[in-house]
């Protein structure tokens, strides 16, 4: 059977798209749908009133997590993006042989492969009173008794976040760099730029594209967390899908619906926004 | 020194071969000459020594390194923890007791049943998305009505968070009536997080993909079928192993998805998860030990089947070797 070749690529990426319309457009047009339902302790009806989201934009709890989700996402990109960038840079310009730089890269990579929940939980031996970090605190001399805000706070979410996801600037970053011409760094250090120079000039806006990527991933993780919020702040804080958990777990669906709307257009927009500033589709594409 | 082309006095046979010498000669010592000069630019800017940049930076690596695995080694330490070891330091004796607790199903759950479950819906997924990703990736080569639409719901799968997928997904299942299971509602929505990142790979594997070797192939008189089997899939098949390392292993510790998708049995991660929220033994450090180790093999594998590779490309082609 002789295919014609115009076919041939809307047959080979059916199957792909097939799944994500399944698996994805529809699961997300049915949460749109079930965000307009109505609901009682019983049972939910459906039908399309606006008392979700009325309900949503009128509690000042909304609000608030969604403005401790935000700070969240704000330090961990920062922190994220200073680790990661420093770390790209030394694998892509300091790293001499490509096997070094492929090993240490792989080096970084592989935690990534495995658990994202038991990496989150080795920090809580880890950082509690009598975990090694206090007690080698200790040994050292440099505090009496054991730090307490370690562990259970802001702070080791945070730490577990930059744990987790810094990988997911390193990557994109290095891919980046990577691909700048030796040649315009060499012409940038013959026109008498000094490190410094070349780095804010050269550097950081030809990986714009990588940084901008990494951003991407790191804020949309962030925002899209629920286990490491509940676990390492041991119940102190709440994110915005940690509320949407609760309330899926009680049965609520029009609600956690709604929220899951909200949420939805919210990272669409920041991550429209990123885009809007750099091009990512051709750093794609390869 | 050269040899004047009107030396009328040498041999006849012999100038042929003076000629030839002086030519390797001037070649030899033009090469010689880009050499040292190039190494005499690199002496010049000093390129040879490290800058004290490269030891600070290095330390950074490796505190970030150290950062990335040390927690980890505490986990690994405590699984061994003594029987009447709590949950943190100090080790009271040192003892497999905790491995044992695992495999013995008192409270604790139903762990075998729940690796095996993992084990089978990784290697599915890993199948599903090299064949999917494959296929759509070399689609993805040609233009066609909907590539943009299609890239486009590839990243926003990727970008989507995981709890809303599932919900979606549990909602859709809800709503038509079907009872979710862990080998097609699990299936599907760890397929969304998979194929994405499966397809990125494609693209930049296949946008390094000579397309010469296939013009060759088919100038030899290849069919398609063979100029895909026998030229275009081992071209790329470090790029399939990675995608099937990514499917598997994204697979085997997805967690958020899975959580509202999977029906009435658990995978391991949701058993680790439902440990988690009421840690009271070290049963779930021995477990996070015996999963990591899992992951460690496939990792293992698939670099080495990666290395293996390489390796036997660079003794067929030396002087290619040297391209990356």
């Amino acid at each position: 059977m002789k295919l014609s070749p115009r076919i041939v690529p809307y047959l080979q990426v059916a199957p792909l798209t097939a799944v994500l319309l399944v698996f994805l457009g529809l699961p997300l047009a049915v949460v749109v749908a079930v965000s307009f339902f109505d609901y009682d302790d019983f049972a939910v009806r459906p039908a399309f009133i606006l008392r979700n989201y009325l309900e949503l934009f009128s509690s000042s709890l909304t609000y608030t997590l969604y403005l401790k989700t935000l700070t969240y996402a704000a330090i961990v990109w920062a922190l994220t993006l200073a680790i990661g960038f420093t770390v790209a840079y030394f694998l892509a310009f300091h790293v001499r042989t490509f096997l070094w730089q492929m090993a240490l890269f792989l080096l970084c990579t592989v935690p990534f492969w495995t658990s994202n929940v038991i990496r989150m939980i080795s920090w809580i031996p880890f950082l509690g009173l009598n975990g090694i970090f206090n007690q080698t605190l200790m040994v050292l001399g440099v505090v009496d008794k054991p730090l307490e805000f370690l562990l259970f706070s802001d702070v080791a979410v945070v730490i577990a976040y930059v744990h987790l996801f810094t990988l997911f600037m390193i990557v994109p970053i290095f891919n980046s760099m990577a691909r700048i011409d030796p040649a315009i760094i060499e012409a940038a250090v013959d026109a008498g730029a000094n490190a410094w120079q070349v780095i804010r000039e050269v550097v950081i806006p030809l990986s714009r594209s990588g940084i901008a990527l990494g951003s991407i991933f790191v804020v949309t993780l962030v925002m899209g967390d629920f286990f490491v919020v509940k676990i390492m702040s041991g119940g102190q804080s709440a994110s915005v899908v940690l509320a949407m958990s609760n309330e899926i777990a009680l049965l609520q669906y029009p609600p956690a619906a709604a929220s899951a709307v909200v949420l939805m257009l919210l990272v669409m927009l920041m991550v429209a926004a990123i885009l809007r500033l750099v091009d990512v589709r051709k750093e794609l594409s390869g | 020194m050269g040899i004047s082309s009107h030396g009328g006095q040498a041999n006849p046979p012999l100038t042929p071969l003076l000629e030839r010498g002086e030519r390797i000669h001037k070649f030899v010592l033009i090469t010689n000459y880009s050499l040292l000069g190039g190494s005499l630019v690199q002496l010049r800017r000093g390129a040879d020594r490290r800058p004290w940049t490269f030891y600070v930076l290095a330390a950074f690596f490796t505190l970030f390194v150290l950062f990335l695995y040390g927690p980890m080694c505490a986990i690994y330490l405590l699984s061994f923890q003594g029987p009447n070891g709590g949950l943190t330091f100090p080790m009271h004796g040192i003892s497999l007791q905790w491995f044992a607790a695992l495999f013995a199903q008192h409270r604790t759950g139903d762990f075998a049943g729940a690796f095996l479950r993992s084990i089978l819906l990784a290697a599915l997924v890993l199948g599903m998305t090299v064949v999917l990703s494959v296929m759509a990736g070399l689609a993805f080569r040609r233009r066609f009505v909907g590539a943009t639409l299609v890239f486009y719901l590839a990243i926003a799968s990727l970008i989507m968070p995981g709890l809303l997928v599932g919900l979606g997904i549990g909602l859709m299942c809800q709503l038509l009536g079907l009872q979710p299971a862990w080998y097609t509602s699990a299936l599907g929505a760890q397929l969304t997080w998979t194929l994405p990142f499966g397809l990125l790979i494609m693209f930049a594997v296949l946008s390094r993909f000579n397309r010469f070797y296939e013009e060759a192939a088919r100038d030899l008189g290849a069919s398609a079928w063979q100029t895909f089997a026998h030229v275009v899939l081992p071209i790329l098949l470090p790029g399939i192993i990675a995608v099937a390392l990514f499917g598997f292993t994204l697979s085997y510790d997805e967690f958020a998805r899975t959580l509202l998708t999977v029906g009435p049995s658990n995978t391991l991660p949701l058993e680790i998860w439902a440990m988690t929220t009421n840690i009271t033994s070290p049963a779930l450090y021995a477990l996070g030990t015996l999963t990591t180790v899992v992951s460690f093999v496939v990792i293992t594998a698939a670099l080495t089947a990666l290395a293996v590779i390489q390796r036997r490309r660079a003794q067929r082609r030396p002087h290619a070797a040297a391209t990356r």
